[in-house]
């Protein structure tokens, strides 16, 4: 049979395919439905936080920290509750990661509060000496993009079902209408925070990068889905 | 194997894709050093501002060395050595050598646009997949054109039955392209959204647990299909050709094809292991990985038994060395890998530089080796001169091997220590180290990695500059080489 096969390339493509393609139909596809479900109560990013998870991947904090806290006693005492399929159905892509360089994230939002990130962000060693994090002074003045991430919830709503209330639909006209929302969520950021351009800015609608990221980080964790205590 | 001197082989899409080799290899290798040296000393992130922190360059080092370095040589090589076993010349078809052609320039365009647009920030956040999509489908076309190279000089062939490297390259080509494909299907948000923000932006089509599993289905075998695959192809057509040895074992090569086509897919889930995916699955993945040993040292020991009786030229033919050395640390590697994928193992090495340290033994020592061992072979027969210098091919031999060693030894105490602090407990049961003693006590084992990113990188300064005067200025020859690359 391999001896046929090494002289007829079609067949010989045909049966390398159906040998590889096997195992991710029978590993990816049974459980696809239910991995897909949310936990109960799990509310879906609000648009300023899916701004934020585009400052996250566009300056890949991916690269150094994980979201996904493993059922070990060493990682509960260290980050709380280990982690849920369920609580990353909304997550689109999953940012779980792959390397620790820093610490995981994926329960940030329950210990670590909006003036700790901006002390953080300027300068990490301000906060935690020794650390070997860049500063992201950039993000203070580079600012986030709100409008993509509005065209996101409508996309995932539309596409996906991701139970966002009526008023993100598609059109520009919608989005300006949805706009101040938005800009009114940003300023509950910067009200704990202290840089005064900053402030400036969003007060004038433009949101900083800086905003956008610690709505983000705020979201990690279970406020999402349980009442904080 | 035949003669085949009645056949003028037409190489310039080989040498074209051998200059991008060089070329991407150099870059990427140097922004590794960079990113290797800045995890030591802090300072070095803000060299160039915004778009130089370790975070932003990293993706840019892992795409450059994969989708540029690797994918050049593996180009590169399979325009030289399908010609060969097929026997057949690009020359006998207009349309081949202009697909040939064109598959080139689309793919160093798409290359340059791809860094572009990761060093601005446009980015998926996947792992080895985050291109946007207008990236990825410039790549699926580059594809696409490689796929109607291959299959249209197979068309023409004069050699009826494939050579292994042949199945190599089919299977490299089909995995690629399954794999990329479903990974990277995304919702562009622009269209769905009546035309509100970026145009560049998408939303995955999975979530969370889902695009986790896909995307380590793709993560892995990005990695089997680009890494192990066309470097397996390469391996087997190379060594016996510069060793003039016959492949040992016909048997042993099926075993290891079918084998490591039927059971390299199934591993992915060892990345999730503990994660929030289904335990059956990650045992699955676990069990796979070892059995995928099996394959992976088919291949290896098929490699290192052809070199039976002829060992002497381990130390007089400096490629042979290369060769030899890759296939063993391919061996080393593949051992690793399993090794890491058992699950009380993996609780201690995942997130830890142990997996760093995994990912570079396999492909300093064993891709990158055997990349440059086939260009090498290939330069006196494409440019019909003699290799350059034998002397600095030895010295950059062992430079690099003892930058690849410091380079695993230093990520595996650096793992195996940071994994260890992480769950190290007082009598009370109460968490000993924070996190950031487990941070700044790796300082030394990051300086020792980022000094054999310098040893390495050096070594690759040493590969160009040979090949650059093997291309220009070296000796000519009169005929074609048969076995051994003659070298001064």
């Amino acid at each position: 049979m391999f001896h046929w096969l090494e002289k007829n390339p079609f067949f010989f493509a045909v049966g390398v395919f159906l040998v590889i393609a096997f195992a991710g139909l029978i590993e990816i596809l049974p459980n696809f439905a239910e991995a897909s479900r949310p936990v109960a109560g799990l509310r879906p990013y609000t648009v300023l936080e899916l701004a934020g998870k585009e400052v996250y991947k566009k300056d890949q904090c991916i690269a150094c920290h994980s979201q996904l806290i493993r059922p070990f006693k060493a990682e509960t005492d260290r980050y709380g509750q280990y982690s849920l399929s369920g609580e990353y159905a909304y997550d689109r892509p999953f940012l779980w990661g792959s390397k620790r360089t820093g610490p995981d994230l994926h329960r940030v939002g329950n210990y670590r509060t909006t003036d700790w990130h901006e002390n953080h962000m300027w300068d990490p060693t301000s906060v935690v000496p020794g650390s070997i994090m860049p500063a992201y002074k950039h993000h203070f003045t580079n600012i986030a993009d709100i409008e993509t991430a509005y065209a996101e919830a409508v996309t995932v709503k539309n596409v996906f079902k991701t139970p966002y209330g009526d008023d993100i639909k598609a059109g520009k006209e919608a989005w300006e209408a949805y706009k101040p929302t938005v800009l009114a969520e940003a300023s509950k950021i910067t009200a704990h925070m202290k840089n005064k351009d900053v402030k400036d800015m969003v007060a004038a609608g433009k949101v900083p990068e800086v905003v956008a990221l610690i709505a983000y980080l705020n979201s990690l964790g279970t406020s999402r889905y349980k009442a904080k205590k | 194997m035949q003669s085949n001197a009645a056949l003028e082989y037409d190489y310039s899409v080989a040498k074209l894709f051998t200059y991008t080799t060089i070329l991407f290899g150099f870059l990427g290798m140097l922004i590794g050093t960079l990113i290797a040296a800045q995890l030591a000393f802090p300072d070095l992130n803000y060299l160039l501002g915004e778009y130089g922190t370790f975070s932003r360059l990293r993706p840019l080092h892992t795409n450059i060395v994969i989708f540029g370095f690797t994918l050049s040589g593996v180009f590169a090589t399979f325009y030289y050595s399908a010609q060969r076993v097929l026997k057949v010349s690009m020359a006998e078809s207009k349309f081949i050598m202009f697909i040939g052609k064109l598959h080139f320039w689309l793919y160093f365009v798409g290359a340059l646009i791809g860094v572009i647009t990761l060093l601005l920030g446009y980015t998926q956040a996947k792992e080895y997949a985050q291109f946007e999509w207008p990236v990825d489908i410039a790549i699926v076309i580059v594809w696409v054109l490689w796929g109607v190279a291959m299959f249209a000089l197979i068309g023409i062939r004069r050699e009826k039955a494939l050579y292994i490297s042949m199945w190599y390259y089919i299977a490299c080509f089909l995995g690629v392209a399954m794999l990329y494909l479903f990974n990277n299907m995304s919702v562009p948000t622009y269209f769905t959204s009546g035309g509100v923000g970026s145009i560049m932006h998408s939303v995955s089509m999975y979530s969370g647990t889902n695009d986790a599993l896909v995307q380590w289905w793709y993560g892995h075998n990005a990695v089997a299909f680009g890494f192990t695959v066309p470097i397996v192809a390469m391996i087997y057509y190379f060594l016996p050709k510069e060793s003039g040895q016959a492949v040992y074992s016909y048997k042993l090569s099926l075993l290891s094809f079918w084998g490591l086509m039927f059971v390299y897919l199934w591993a992915g889930s060892h990345h999730l292991l503990w994660s929030t995916v289904p335990d059956w699955m990650q045992t699955m993945g676990s069990v796979f990985s070892i059995v995928l040993i099996l394959p992976s040292w088919g291949s290896a020991i098929n490699m290192l038994l052809t070199m039976k009786g002829e060992w002497n030229q381990l130390t007089e033919n400096p490629l042979i060395k290369f060769m030899v050395l890759a296939s063993t640390f391919y061996m080393l590697s593949t051992l690793e890998g399993p090794i890491q994928a058992i699950k009380s193992v993996n609780a201690i090495a995942h997130f830890t530089d142990w997996i760093p340290g995994h990912v570079h033994d396999g492909v300093l020592g064993w891709v990158v080796f055997m990349i440059m061992a086939a260009l090498f072979h290939m330069a006196p027969r494409m440019f019909k001169r003699e290799i350059y210098s034998k002397k600095l091919l030895e010295a950059q031999f062992w430079l690099q091997t003892t930058a690849v060693v410091l380079y695993f030894t230093s990520m595996w105490i650096a793992g195996i220590t940071q994994g260890m602090m992480w769950r190290a407990v007082d009598e009370y049961g109460n968490l000993m180290y924070s996190f950031i003693d487990t941070v700044t006590v790796l300082h030394p084992y990051y300086a020792i990695r980022a000094l054999s990113g310098v040893m390495y990188l050096t070594g690759f300064l040493m590969f160009a500059y040979n090949m650059i005067k093997t291309m220009s200025s070296s000796r000519e020859l009169t005929e074609e080489p048969q076995f051994r690359s003659p070298m001064a």
